[in-house]
């Protein structure tokens, strides 16, 4: 007994009208979009409602989108998985500059320091969460390294030729 | 002394003097790691005790962090499996066929079922080595090195196996998209023929060491014990939360390479302690011994090892000397010239921990624009301190050894 995308798809629009959209299936995954400042209300929806049982947190993490709109700078992706009828959906919240999304450690307990490593990564700040720092990279750091404008290698270095090993202006 | 270490604002400082206050007694704080041989790795926890009791824990990690996702955007796709292969070190295969699987979910590849059997092949006898290693381990920190020398062994007979498929022994950044690198030569599968034959011997022997064994199960029953609903909240895949009793495994959740034609049970626990992660790690051994045979019985004849997608997979070398196809080919694929579409994908497979994923966001170009690894340790790590409350030091260490936690999954 599998669930349908359009069921879930139609609960939440019921529930949420406006602030979720862009429903799609991407490859085997159903996903969709949500508005930031929901993102608590819908994944406590997903997982307490009898129908949908999101019960499980599988995944969180950031991306940075720098060539965005100002509005659409950050995302924070989160994948949920209901057990009961094997189904995975995946939750996009778009973020501005100065990103900012509430926590859901209060919902899923698994998620503190998938919360804490975005934080440390992308800056992305989870307010309500217990303890936001940074876990995988030292404590007196100060930049987050995997936004797009954190150079990997030292930029004085000549030894190395960027443009064989991956992305470049041209390339990109 | 504690004030020299601790600033007073510190939650420790502030439960040390509460205790202090009540009935005069004084809490002792015990620094364990960040390298200590009994941690089997660089993790550092600083524990509250009341004499041998621990209170509170506080975990640090990140002292292997190698930024294997920055690094993973700046490098071609087929440049990424030897950073998996430095995650769970102890399964390494099962991180290399995970990432191509990943690739192939991405350019809609079709794996030939023979190599999609030598791939189970390569990944049950991955998921043998990680479960000997937790359990033999798990056996020398509880007392008896015996059985940890005695099966130790066999991993040895499995990098053989290895070596004679990729060539590498540890991190062996196996396997291409759509299929291996090469075919399996005759003598790798007279070693997996004579692995299959020793080992089951070898391994009963463990079990009868350590299932019935006094001093074990006391030392390990009701140890590190975790409900059901805890495991889930935090996130716990694998056979540690089987052994919590919940049957979930992502080879029969979401079959990938085949493994929908295999006839296996997923062992479940019942209280989620240390012995019932124990005996789940232990009965999964012998279904993975099971799927081998039943993968070798079934094998397709003939020498298919890959897919036919040459504008990804290399074209043999002597081919590339004499047929000018092929060198551009050759050319395209070393220079990362090659087609990608603009996607979202998320693949799973069942990792010697747990649920590795592996989220992969392209743009079209030669390199992720996002990849990102669900490791299963890094999540379930957290339950540690939660786990080791009102536990005995040895009791710690012994739990954090059932958990199985590799500091290269957990720090990527």
């Amino acid at each position: 007994m599998a669930i349908e995308n359009t069921a879930i798809q139609n609960k939440l629009v019921e529930t949420f009208g406006d602030n979720v959209f862009n429903f799609q299936v991407e490859k085997d995954i159903f996903s969709f979009e949500i508005n930031a400042d929901k993102n608590t209300a819908i994944i406590l929806f997903l997982k307490n409602n009898e129908d949908l049982r999101f019960h499980f947190l599988t995944d969180l993490c950031g991306i940075h989108y720098p060539d965005n709109n100002d509005d659409h700078q950050f995302a924070v992706v989160y994948h949920l998985h209901n057990w009961y009828d094997n189904k995975r959906i995946k939750i996009k919240a778009f973020l501005n500059e100065t990103p900012k999304i509430k926590t859901i450690s209060n919902i899923f307990l698994s998620s503190n320091w998938m919360e804490r490593e975005t934080w440390d990564f992308y800056g992305i700040d989870f307010t309500g969460h217990p303890q936001l720092k940074r876990i995988l990279n030292m404590d007196e750091m100060i930049s987050h390294p995997m936004r797009k404008e954190f150079p990997m290698e030292d930029s004085g270095r000549t030894d190395k030729d960027d443009r064989f090993f991956g992305r470049t202006s041209i390339n990109s | 002394m504690s004030e020299l270490l601790l600033s007073p604002e510190h939650r420790y400082a502030k439960l040390i003097n509460e205790k202090l206050n009540e009935d005069g007694s004084e809490l002792s704080i015990l620094n364990l790691g960040p390298t200590h041989p009994a941690t089997h790795g660089i993790f550092q926890n600083i524990l509250l005790m009341d004499g041998e009791r621990i209170l509170e824990a506080e975990p640090t990690i990140g002292y292997i962090h190698r930024a294997f996702e920055k690094i993973a955007e700046n490098r071609p796709f087929y440049q990424i499996t030897p950073l998996t292969d430095r995650m769970n070190y102890c399964s390494s295969p099962i991180n290399n066929m995970g990432w191509w699987m990943t690739l192939e979910k991405l350019l809609d590849i079709e794996v030939p079922k023979r190599a999609q059997y030598l791939r189970v092949i390569v990944m049950e006898l991955a998921r043998i080595t990680d479960h000997l290693i937790c359990n033999s381990i798990l056996g020398v920190d509880t007392g008896a090195y015996t059985g940890f020398l005695y099966v130790f062994q066999f991993r040895e007979k499995v990098y053989e196996i290895y070596e004679e498929i990729c060539g590498a022994r540890l991190t062996t950044n196996m396997g291409r998209i759509g299929g291996f690198e090469r075919d399996w030569s005759p003598e790798a599968f007279r070693l997996l023929d004579v692995f299959l034959e020793e080992f089951p011997i070898a391994w009963k022997e463990f079990e009868n060491l350590f299932e019935r064994n006094r001093i074990f199960i006391d030392r390990t029953v009701d140890v590190g014990a975790i409900t059901a609903e805890q495991a889930m909240a935090y996130g716990f895949t694998g056979p540690n939360l089987r052994a919590a009793g919940v049957d979930y495994d992502v080879r029969v959740a979401q079959p990938y390479s085949s493994y929908e034609d295999f006839d296996f049970i997923v062992p479940v626990g019942k209280s989620g302690d240390t012995y019932d992660r124990f005996c789940v790690r232990n009965a999964e051994v012998w279904e993975s011994i099971s799927i081998i045979k039943q993968a070798l019985e079934k094998m397709p004849a003939g020498n298919e090892y890959h897919a036919e997608v040459p504008d990804y997979y290399l074209p043999p070398k002597e081919d590339v000397y004499h047929n000018m196809e092929s060198l551009i080919y050759h050319f395209k694929i070393v220079m990362g010239e090659v087609p990608v579409p603009v996607a979202e994908i998320y693949h799973p497979v069942e990792g010697g921990n747990g649920e590795l994923g592996f989220y992969l966001v392209t743009d079209g170009s030669r390199t992720p624009y996002r990849l990102h690894f669900r490791r299963p340790c890094f999540i379930y790590y957290q339950a540690y301190p939660e786990m080791i409350k009102g536990a005995l030091l040895s009791d710690a260490i012994v739990i954090l050894s059932s958990l199985n936690v590799i500091a290269g999954e957990l720090d990527a």
